[in-house]
Order: structure tokens, then sequence, then C-alpha cells
């Protein structure tokens, strides 16, 4: 066991973090420098350094990788086509980068984010109305523009005040995107997101999620990397007012040589707020490397914060790596509760070795652990549809282990 | 009626350092309906030879067979020896975080059925198993082994055993770190499978204490890799008197 945590076991939850001994792993919470809420932010790329990978915020990045998106040299020579199928409650609107509503949500906190909101031409409004319940989620599908090709794009997802929506965001295709999303959850509006990064296996994607909730409003973010070649995003999450529940949900499963990189922040700057984080990953295959970042800020006016985090990392195969993040910083005595856990186990041949003891076969073995593994979270999805795929994804990605 | 048999068994353990030779030519023949009781002071290979028989893979075998029905048991995998009826009740059983008991309970049983037993049957029949090892309902969704006793990850691998009905079973060491209770309820669990099936067991123990709830046929004492005396039940009220000494040189007790 290492001990974690900065600010641990101010009331209630507690923090803990494990992980097995030969697993190649890191489970750190370093004091940061500064704090995170310090962290510069702006619209306008060329305010920012190129990052040279040391950085707090790109240490673990493979920056070759990158294909140029952080130091301006990936020129937009592509497009991302933004498809939209709903209930036709919702309004759909391209439109372009003098749009008033745009950056409502946040402002870019790294210089990929301002690269993208810098270069985006047009942006994708979907709006759910006010005092409505959507009867049917709504599907983002955002395309990658082909092999070799770089797009940015912009997409801004608006729910009403006492609106109820729940919408797909659907990441498909190759090339390299980078792009800023928007989450816009009105006063009392609920909002249900899954974004799903199933890229080709070309793909690169780094990504600023910017999430705003209302007075009283809800937001169950579920984020779910399977594919890609290098996949980055980074949801932050902040409240505008009093009341608010975010619950940010994450589902990765790397394989050979793929780097997913989860990068969440929480902002807790109003009273009376709720956070709850809970991301689980899987890893198999050479060169696996996933990491996951949570930072959690509790600001001095956030009286009566409620908030938990927690990651998950099981390491299938040798050779993969599981980097894991939790930092808690409080600056409020008078709060519900606050904790971090995280944990990197490993699959290991005992395991393995007693459940076929039992007459069950490699396979299947190896099915039980991950299907168990995931299982929380996939029960957590309330879009059945997508539920289902993702299901059958992770068999997929099962399969490719045992080919 | 089935037979195992172990012929001039040599196995290696296969560490970081190297391989060491373990076993030095075990000669064993078990048939349904017997119980071998093998003693042996700590690390004279009983393990070993568990593991062997079952196809861990540390544990390389060098040279011998082991024969179930004629059939080759060390061609098969793991999960193969155990649908081929082989049970092994581990030392140290293994935790498997995430997997609950029920989803693993039914699982084994279906790989080793061959189909999935009726839902409603197979909730009765591991109730019942359960109820007879005093084990507590809230187990089953549990996580396997997961932060279990010492006893209680004894009592589950019995558990396995009645639901498993293998044709030969291992037991090794089931009784070690097992408080007089638990003796009791564990040994009861052996003895109705006993009755119950027609079985071969291979009894591993250090102390001859269970051998008086758990009675065998045979008494083998193993020391240094391989059976070095057999005999019938008074072969164990002599270790208990006397001790591993004359067998190994080594004045170690069989009595706890
Ligand atoms: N996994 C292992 N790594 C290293 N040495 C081992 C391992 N397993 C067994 N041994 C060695 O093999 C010998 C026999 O061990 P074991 O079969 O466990 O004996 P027993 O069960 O009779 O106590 C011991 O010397 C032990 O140290
Ligand atoms: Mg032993």
């Amino acid at each position: 066991m290492t001990a974690t945590g900065v600010e641990e076991d101010h009331s209630g939850a507690g923090s803990a973090s494990g992980t097995d001994d030969n697993v190649a792993t890191a489970v750190e919470a370093a004091v940061p420098a500064a704090s995170r809420g310090e962290r510069f932010t702006g619209f306008d790329v060329e305010a920012f350094e190129v990052p040279g990978g040391r950085e707090e915020n790109w240490r673990f990045t493979p920056m070759k990788r990158l294909r140029g998106l952080h130091d301006g040299s990936a020129v937009a020579d592509g497009k991302a086509v933004v498809d939209v199928d709903g209930p036709e409650e919702i309004t759909v609107e391209t439109v372009d980068r003098a749009d008033g509503r745009l950056g409502q949500a946040g402002v870019p906190s790294d210089r990929v984010a301002a690269q993208a909101f810098s270069s985006f031409t047009h942006a994708t409004v979907v709006t759910a109305p006010g005092d409505t319940k959507l009867g049917k989620p709504a599907t983002v599908r955002v395309t990658g523009p082909g092999e070799g090709r770089t797009a940015y794009g912009h997409v801004q997802i608006r729910v009403e005040p006492f609106g109820e929506a729940a919408v797909v965001l659907d990441h498909v295709g190759s090339g390299t995107v980078a792009d800023n999303v928007e989450f816009v959850v009105g006063d009392g509006a609920k909002l249900t997101v899954v974004s799903v990064q199933d890229w080709a296996d070309d793909a690169v994607h780094v990504s600023e999620q910017h999430l705003a909730l209302g007075r009283d409003a809800t937001l169950k973010h579920t984020v779910v990397t399977l594919g890609g070649d290098l996949v980055r995003v980074s949801p932050t999450a902040r409240f505008g007012d009093s009341g608010g529940d975010v619950e940010m949900l994450g589902l990765y499963f790397a394989d050979a040589g793929q780097h997913q990189e989860h990068r969440l922040f929480v902002d807790h700057a109003r009273p009376h707020c709720k956070s709850n984080v809970l991301y689980k990953g899987a890893l198999q295959g050479d060169g696996a490397h996933t990491v996951w970042i949570g930072d959690v800020l509790i600001r001095a006016a956030a009286e009566a914060t409620d908030t938990f985090e927690l990651n998950r990392n099981l390491v299938l195969t040798e050779g993969g790596r599981a980097d894991s993040v939790p930092n808690l910083e409080i600056e409020t005595g008078e709060i519900e509760g606050a904790g971090h856990a995280s944990a990197t186990g490993r699959f290991d041949d005992e395991q393995l070795f007693y459940l076929q003891s039992r007459g069950i076969a490699e396979d299947q073995a190896r099915r039980l652990v991950v299907r168990a593994f995931f299982h929380e979270i996939l029960m957590k999805i309330d879009v059945p549809e997508v539920r289902e795929r993702l299901e059958a994804s992770i068999e997929a990605e099962l399969e490719a282990v045992n080919a | 009626m089935a037979t195992l048999e172990i012929k001039d068994l040599h196995a290696s353990v296969v560490t970081d350092e190297g391989t060491k030779e373990i076993l030095a030519g075990v000669n064993l023949t078990i048939r349904s309906g017997e119980t071998h009781a093998i003693m042996g002071p700590n690390g004279s290979g009983k393990s070993t030879l568990s593991y062997a028989i079952a196809g861990h893979p540390r544990y390389r075998v060098t040279s011998g067979e082991v024969l179930l029905d004629g059939e080759n048991v060390l061609e098969m995998g793991v999960d193969e020896r155990a649908r081929a009826g082989l049970f092994l009740a581990m030392q140290y059983p293994v935790e498997v975080p995430g997997v609950s008991m029920s989803n693993f309970l039914r699982s084994a049983a279906t790989a080793v059925r061959g189909e999935a037993p009726k839902l409603r049957h197979w909730v009765k029949e591991v109730k019942d198993e359960m109820g007879k090892l005093d084990i507590a309902g809230e187990f089953a969704d549990r996580s396997v082994n997961e932060g279990f006793s010492g006893g209680e990850k004894k009592r589950h691998e019995i558990l396995q055993l009645s639901l498993l009905k293998p044709k030969f079973a291992i037991l090794d060491e089931t009784d070690s770190g097992l408080d007089v209770d638990a003796l009791h309820v564990v040994s009861k669990g052996v003895n109705e499978f006993r009755e119950n099936n027609d079985a071969g067991i291979m009894l591993i123990t250090h102390y001859s204490r269970i051998l008086k709830h758990v009675e065998p046929d045979y008494v083998h004492v193993f020391a240094e890799g391989r059976i070095v005396e057999s005999g019938g039940k008074e072969l164990a009220d002599d270790l208990e008197e006397n001790g591993y000494m004359k067998f190994t040189g080594q004045a170690e007790p069989a009595k706890a």
C-alpha cells in the first residue's frame, strides 16, 4: 500500500490506494507545485507556451505522437463531420465562430484545446428544450477527417432549464482531431452524456470537455475510450451555482501500443454541490498505457461539498502500464465529505490457475474477471443501446487477446 | 471405477533463480473409493505434488506419468484436467477480486458438468451445501476468497468439492489452520463427499489430527520429494508417537 493524498480523510469516506507489487504502475498524489485552480486558461493558442513534455499537464503524454497538435505544426487539412440524430424536440445549429454562446461552458486549459478553439471554423450547437423530457437519446456522431488528415472541431450541447436529455457523443473514423466539447446544463436540468471514443487504430484525439452545471443541475458524464492510437480526454466540471450534482464515469480498455489518457478536474467553487468520479480501465498487450488524473479542488466558498473519486485499473497481461494520480485540494473545513481512492491490480497467473483448476477455460476466466470489473460502470450507463454495444466491444477486445 | 496412477513422477519448481528439482520419483495408485493420506514434513514436496498433478504453470514435470483411467493427464490443460474429474483443494486458495463466489461456482459447475445447471435446482443445491458447511449466505455475493479468513477459505474449497463432485480429489492441508469446530465441519464435508460419491481422495496433511475424523485406507510417508513408506492407519499412529525422525532424520513432530 502506498499512502496517498494531499488533503485526505477530512470527513467520511477517506482515502485508500493500493498497487500490486509486480505491476508497472504509478499511484501517486504528489503535492502539486501550484493549486490546480491556478492553471493558466485562455481561448487564444498564442497565449500558451509550447509544451515540451515535462509540464505537469503533459508529463505522461507521448508528445511525438501528438502529430504537432501541441506546437502549431498540425495544419487543418480535413474536416471532422458532425451528424446529429435525435428526437424532434432538439434543435441542431451549425454556427460560426462569432456565436456568443461558444465558450460559455469553459475556457481551454491546455495548448491543444486552445489550438482547437483558435482553429475551428464552424461549431455544432445541439439544444434540448427546457421543461421537457426527451423521449429518446440524441446521437452526435463525430467522424474523423480520415487517415493522415487533421481537423479541429467544436460541439456544444445545451439543455435549457428544467429540461431532461440524454446524448451519445460517438467518435468514429480515422485521422487527427482536437476539439472542445461543451455541456451547458441549465438550472434544474438533467443531462446524461456518454462520450464514446471508438476510433480506428490510427486516430489521435485530444479533447477538452467542459461541463457547466447551473443551479440544482444534474449531469451524468460517461467517457468510454476503446479505440485510437492516442486519446486524451480532459473533462472539467464547474458549478455555476449551488445544488449541482455531477457524476463522472469512465471506462477504458487499452490494447498493445495504445495511449489513453483521462484528465479530470472538478472545480468546486459553489456550496452544496456533489461530485462523484468513478473511472475503471483495463490494459492488455505490450505498451498499452493508460493515465488517469483526478484533480478535485474544493474552494473556500464551496461549503457542504460532497465529493468522492475512485480510479481502478486492471492489468491483464505483461507489458501494460497504468498511471493513476488522484489529487484532492481542500480549502474549507465545512464539507460533507471528501475522499479518493486509486488501485491498480493485475490479473495474474495464480488467479488464472485457480479459475482454470475449477474447469473454467482460459478465455472464459479472463472474461469472467473483466466483466466483473466493468460491471459496476456498465450498470450505470442508462442508455441501453450504448450499454449493449459496449458489452459487445469489451467482448471483442477480449477476443483480441486470446487470438 | 476409476484409477489415478502416478508413475515415477519427477518435477521441478521454476523460480527466478532457475529450476530446482522437488519431486524425485513419486509412485502412487489411487482407485475410486480409496482414501490415501500423504503425510510429510514441511518442505517435503507435498504441495508440489498436488500442483504438478493439477498443472500449475510454475511446476514443470521432468519425467514420469500421471494417468487418469489410462489417459495422460500431463498433456491436458489445467481446465481440461478439472473437467476430466480432478480437483485440488488448495493449501492457499487464491483471491479473485471482483468475481462473486456465486458467479464463480456457477461457471465452474457449468464447465465441469458440461451444461449450465438448472437455476432453481442450482440455487437450492448451493444453499444446502453452504448450510452444511456453516457458510453464511452472504458469502455468495462476496468476491472469490477475498478477505476470507483461513478457515473460511478452506470451507469454500470443500464447498467446491461437494458441488463439482470430482472422480479424484487432492486435499492439500485442508486441515491446517482450522480450529476444532472448523475441523469438524470440514471433516464432515469430506466424509459426506466420500459417502455420496465413488471418488478417490489424496488427503495431504502435516498432522495426524484430521485422520481421526477422516479415516484413511492407506497412509504414505512423504519425504524429500517421494513416498518413503506406505502402510495402513497404524502408520499415522506411529508418526503421531514418534514424528518424522526415522524417515527424515529430523525431529519434526506430526502432532500439533
Ligand atoms: N514457488 C516456489 N518457489 C520456490 N521454491 C518453492 C516453490 N514451491 C515450492 N518450493 C520449494 O519446494 C520444496 C517443497 O515445497 P512444497 O511442495 O510446498 O512442500 P510441502 O507442501 O510439503 O510443505 C520446498 O523446499 C520449497 O521451498
Ligand atoms: Mg504444502
